[in-house]
């Protein structure tokens, strides 16, 4: 391990303060900027004001909306949970785990056992300080039996939870797991108070207090006065409003009545763009779009018709016309440039009909014709992408055939059913973490059904790895091994875009999820 | 009027066992729709376990017809349930959003209901005129354009351009009735454009329909000015298929107006609705279900007496 | 047929024509359209003065006027079809319930009722799930709900025709119910019926497009013209006028229907007497 590597490690997993870690650095040779965890710290020049009246229009809300972190899964819902609530471990704008509740956190040599020392003195809304109890009441809501949480499988991985005295919690778990602090930053582990049973009020330590809350409609929240963190949650009052209708969101925020939109029409944004009134704010994040087929159903269990199909799919194209630019063309991975582990030396995969052809003449299966199955529910444009990608394929011979189902039932009737079908996955931060949700033979969401048996061991092994040169060599084989094998065609990675008044001043801003990975609401202010 | 009485208590009585039979078909068939509400709130999140867990916290594990006999035992005696979702009381969240749907639909109908007989009439009136070509012209092309295009058509005028009304509405429970309207004035502008044409059209065409009856020509052979043989001869004998018509329309700007909650951003019933039948989340659906047919039986109840009233012939007759 | 054309007014004539030039582009739509229906020929939204199409281009980069001959080939004669059916259907039933009374107007009138108060929503989504994403499923999704409000409105017509002395004279002459409902009521409730044909026949034709909301319209990549209203709506916003042409093709259709179904009201009507 280079002493660079070690040492970031060191930092990372909270071994080190950030200081230490800018002086042994330093000792070394190296200029800080040769570090990407240190940008994080240094401070931009802006310096954020107090006060104002934020109000966000967002897609992603529901009448149906529960603030019960075992239920959130949409925008609006995690939007609200991080303005009310912290969890242990928040990740910041640069991807890297920093300490929030936690103070401060080590792990065993093996990464099997951590432990947590919680930050002193930081009270709930309803003046409750949080303890040792809370955080293994937060954490135990989704584990167990009876729980019907969706952070239950990121859990299992969990042996024993006990705590040691008031303010420090151990976590034991069943192998090693070097990106543990990652897990806990999941927007199902916020810290709530032990023994709720009602978490409609959004009770948490949050930096703001809900003070009206209609699910679908809108919901208010105030500015704890009582705030643990310096320097964050700067407005006043946030108003989060649900505005589902694309172009209703964009009217509202042209016309001055919202000051921040998510998902902006990618049709009109360009034109949205013109006002002087507004910033399009994009990130880069992990969304990939996908095209599922499944490896044991014929004639996807056919490598060579899997890779025909995969050379003939015009990515530049989908990218401008499915994205309208905001985006970025896929490699048949999960895998984003920005995430630690990437393997830039892999060939980019490009659109090529003679090797369409090549690969579709080996398979034996010229005359194939496939269904794909498409919803506006599997992403934005499915639909679209699939009668582009019908046309692009047909000059190489393969026959397409884009079946629209219904969005309504998609998730049930027609993903993980179908064995050609458009899915969407808002990606994860780790590679691990990625892989072992889809990729990994045993997972639930393995929507290829793609068993490799090398790739398997190399995420178990790379899992434990605290050697960061090793666990790159490992991340960058099994990043060819699914992208030459695997049944995922990956053509496109998806902006996170995002419409703001031009009073909104923010650092940078973090692309894991929309909205700055959902806190904006105490991450940004009015300028 | 016995008659009448006789006939309301009749059609009262079949109305409710219309609304059981609804309630059991909306249940069957939210049923049958692939998926339920534990799998569609897990969404990619749904695992065995937790989808067995779930479902055994929301009784969902019950048979289905235990489960609808509970529902409807709780309806009997007024209580709508909790909504499955976020385990709020039905009634509550329904109450606001009926009284925000009926709001707008009533706005709506106190505009386009006069105003299209008005036009109608005068389009019989003056048929085969300019102006009733112009009338008609208009009204038959704005029907045309799907009515979240007349809403985006409307905001970009209005709302982008001029800057004269709200986008997106937003009511407070402290807003006076004036600045109500005023918020609701292009969701109810636009929806008066999309019903108005075909109870302006009907008008138009019951009236021509019976200006060849006798007793126009008799008024007429009296001498009897044209304007009044139209609006007191005419007019009141082709009530019947108008009435039916402007029934019709009120239903649909109650229950059918999704679209334009959806534009304008309006908390209404039908976008619960829609909420709910996405999420599964039966009591719900059920409960708006109910309200929805409720509107439609009272309705099509009220159109047959209004119908019985304007021609005293049915009234006697058997 | 052709003397009666022969005494059409203008109006009706205008309305005949845009009918027959729509049904031709229906029939002819290969050979008019430049391009194949789904080929992608540039860039998103090209302008109208592009070089190589008449319209511009759509979302995709598709040819804009192709997809609108094609909209109609593909919808027209569907709409048209559905909207005749459930008026076969709705009208047949109607007089029945009118005529017969009694029992058969309660069960079918009740039977409409739930029909009406059953939500679409659902009723789409169900019949979708079982009869799967077809044009006969689509048929059946569109027709229903609009012959149920045909038959309260045929109804309410002939219930009020039914009891006027000529009905009840024909009945004591002893004639059966399928002459009364021929000779006598069909005929006195045309010019209405009409008229709602004429209207119901767009709301059909929007509602194929707002089906595609539920994932159940016409499949992709079919051109549909309500369809390419929502593909495009957004850009009417930044005033790009795109959604427009598919929007005033629905329009033209509409009023060249009802300027043809304005004649026949006035023919039916023929005995009025002019002054009034």
């Amino acid at each position: 391990m280079s002493d660079l590597k070690q040492l970031e490690f060191l930092l990372e997993s909270n071994k080190i303060s950030r200081r230490e870690f800018i002086t042994r650095v330093s000792a070394l040779g190296l200029t800080a900027v040769a570090s990407p965890f240190l940008l994080s710290g240094l401070g931009h020049a802006a310096t954020p004001q107090k006060g104002g009246r934020l109000k966000m229009g967002l897609l992603g809300g529901s009448t149906t909306d529960s603030l019960d972190p075992a239920a959130l899964t949409d925008t609006v819902q995690l939007n609200i949970n991080w303005q009310t609530r912290n969890a242990l471990v928040e990740v910041d704008a640069n991807g890297q785990p920093v300490p929030e509740l936690a103070e401060s956190w080590e792990a065993t040599p093996d990464a099997a056992q951590w432990t947590f020392n919680l930050r002193r003195g930081v009270e709930f809304h309803n003046g409750k300080t949080m303890d040792a109890e809370d955080v293994l009441f937060s954490l135990n809501h989704h584990r167990g039996e009876k729980s019907k949480s969706g952070g239950k499988t990121l859990l299992k991985q969990i042996k024993e939870i006990k705590k040691t005295d008031k303010n420090t919690v151990v976590i034991t778990l069943d192998g090693g797991n070097a990106d543990f602090p990652f897990i806990l930053s999941d927007y199902h582990f916020p810290i709530v108070p032990n023994g709720t049973t009602d978490f409609e009020d959004g009770m948490g330590t949050g930096g703001y207090i809900i003070s009206k809350n209609k699910p679908g409609v809108r919901i208010i929240t105030k500015k704890n006065p009582n705030y643990w963190k310096s320097g964050r949650a700067h407005f006043d009052e946030i108003e989060t409003l649900c505005i589902s209708d694309a172009n209703a969101r964009s009217t509202a925020l042209a016309t001055g009545k919202v000051d921040v939109i998510n998902r902006c029409d990618l049709k009109t944004v360009h034109l949205l763009e013109k006002s002087p009134k507004i910033q399009i704010i994009r990130t880069t994040g992990t969304m990939h779009y996908t095209f599922a087929m499944m490896t044991d159903v014929a004639p996807f269990n056919n490598r060579d018709f899997r890779l025909a199909l995969k050379y003939a799919i015009d990515r530049e194209e989908m990218v401008k016309k499915v994205l309208s630019g905001y985006g970025a063309v896929g490699n048949d991975h999960p895998i984003t440039p920005s995430m630690q582990f990437f393997d830039k030396s892999q060939h980019q995969r490009a659109y090529d009909i003679d090797k369409a052809k090549f690969h579709l003449e080996k398979s034996g299966l010229k005359n194939e014709s496939v269904k794909l199955h498409v919803a506006e529910a599997a992403f934005n444009g499915a639909v679209d992408a699939g009668i582009l990608y019908k046309e692009q394929a047909k000059k190489a011979g393969i026959n397409i055939d884009v079946v629209r189902e219904p969005d309504d039932g998609y998730w049930k009737a027609v993903w993980m059913k179908k064995p050609f079908c458009a899915v969407y996955w808002s990606g994860r931060p780790t590679v691990d973490w990625m892989y072992s949700l889809t990729y990994e033979s045993t997972t639930k969401w393995n929507d290829t059904h793609w068993k490799n048996n090398r790739f398997d061991t190399l995420l178990l092994e790379a899992r434990s790895e605290l050697d960061t040169a090793k666990r790159a060599a490992m991340y960058a084989e099994m990043q060819r091994l699914v992208s030459d094998d695997c049944g995922q065609i990956i053509p496109m990675f998806a902006d996170h875009v995002m419409g703001a008044s031009k009073k909104i001043a923010f650092d940078k801003v973090s692309g894991v999820r929309e909205l700055d990975d959902a806190r904006n609401a105490e991450r940004w202010w009015f300028s | 009027m016995n008659k009448i009485l006789n006939m309301v208590l009749k059609r009262l009585g079949l109305g409710l066992l219309t609304l059981v039979i609804v309630s059991m078909l909306i249940f069957i068939g939210v049923e049958a729709l692939p998926g339920d509400i534990t799998e569609a709130i897990l969404g990619q999140q749904a695992t065995e376990e937790t989808v067995a867990a779930f479902r055994k916290e929301l009784n969902l594990d019950l048979p289905a017809h235990v489960r609808y006999s509970q529902w409807l035992y709780g309806i009997v005696q007024g209580d709508f349930g909790m909504s499955l979702a976020n385990k709020q009381p039905i009634g509550e969240m329904i109450g606001w959003r009926l009284s925000n749907t009926l709001f707008l639909a009533v706005t709506a109908a106190c505009i386009c209901v006069p105003l299209s007989l008005i036009l109608g009439i005068l389009s019989a009136l003056y048929r085969n005129t300019p102006f009733d070509r112009i009338v008609s012209m208009t009204s038959l092309s704005a029907i045309s354009f799907p009515e979240f295009f007349v809403a985006y058509i409307l905001i970009a005028l209005l709302s982008v351009q001029f800057n004269i009304f709200p986008s997106m509405v937003t009511l407070d429970e402290d807003m006076s009735f004036f600045q109500k309207i005023y918020e609701v004035f292009l969701p109810c502008l636009t929806l008066s454009i999309v019903v108005m044409a075909h109870m302006m059209r009907m008008t138009r065409a019951a009236i021509i329909n019976v200006l060849s009856s006798p007793y126009i020509e008799m008024a007429l052979l009296k001498g009897i000015d044209r304007r009044r043989i139209i609006v007191e001869h005419a007019f009141p004998n082709s009530l019947s298929p108008v009435i039916n018509v402007i029934v019709l329309n009120l239903a649909y700007l109650i229950v059918g107006v999704v679209v334009v909650e959806v534009v304008f951003v309006y908390p209404g019933l039908g976008q619960l609705m829609v909420d709910s039948v996405a999420k599964r989340d039966l009591p719900v659906v059920q409960s708006c279900g109910i309200i929805f047919a409720t509107t439609y039986i009272f309705l099509n109840l009220t159109a047959d007496i209004l119908s019985r009233i304007s021609n005293p012939r049915l009234l006697y007759s058997n | 047929m052709i003397k009666l054309f022969k005494r059409s007014p203008l109006s009706a004539r205008i309305g005949m024509l845009v009918i027959a030039v729509n049904l031709f582009v229906c029939i002819a739509a290969p050979l008019i359209a430049p391009y194949g229906e789904t080929e992608v020929i540039g860039e998103v939204w090209e302008s109208v003065s592009a070089p190589n199409s008449i319209l511009g281009t759509d979302h995709l980069g598709r040819d804009l006027f192709t997809r609108m001959v094609y909209g109609a080939r593909n919808t027209v004669l569907l709409a048209i079809g559905i909207t005749a059916l459930a008026f076969f259907l709705g009208i047949f039933f109607a007089f029945l319930a009118a005529v017969l009374g009694g029992w058969v107007n309660q069960l079918l009138s009740r039977s409409v009722d739930i029909l009406m108060a059953f939500p679409t929503l659902i009723f789409a989504l169900v019949v979708l799930s079982v009869l799967g994403t077809s044009v006969p499923s689509l048929v059946f999704v569109l027709m229903i709900p609009a012959a149920t409000r045909v038959y309260r409105l045929a109804r309410a017509l002939a219930m009020n025709i039914n009891v006027l002395d000529y009905v009840e004279v024909a009945r004591i002459r002893g004639e059966g119910i399928f002459w009364v409902i021929s000779r006598e009521i069909l005929p006195n409730t045309l010019s209405p019926l009409a008229a709602e044909f004429g209207l119901r026949f767009c709301f059909v034709f929007l509602f194929i497009s707002s089906l595609s909301f539920l994932g159940l319209g016409l499949q992709p990549p079919t051109a549909d013209w309500g369809g390419m209203v929502r593909e495009n709506a957004g850009a009417i916003t930044y005033g790009i006028m795109i959604p427009l042409i598919p929007a005033a093709a629905i329009a033209q259709l509409t009023v060249g229907i009802n300027l043809v179904v304005d004649w026949f009201l006035h023919e039916s009507a023929g005995r009025v007497p002019e002054e009034i």
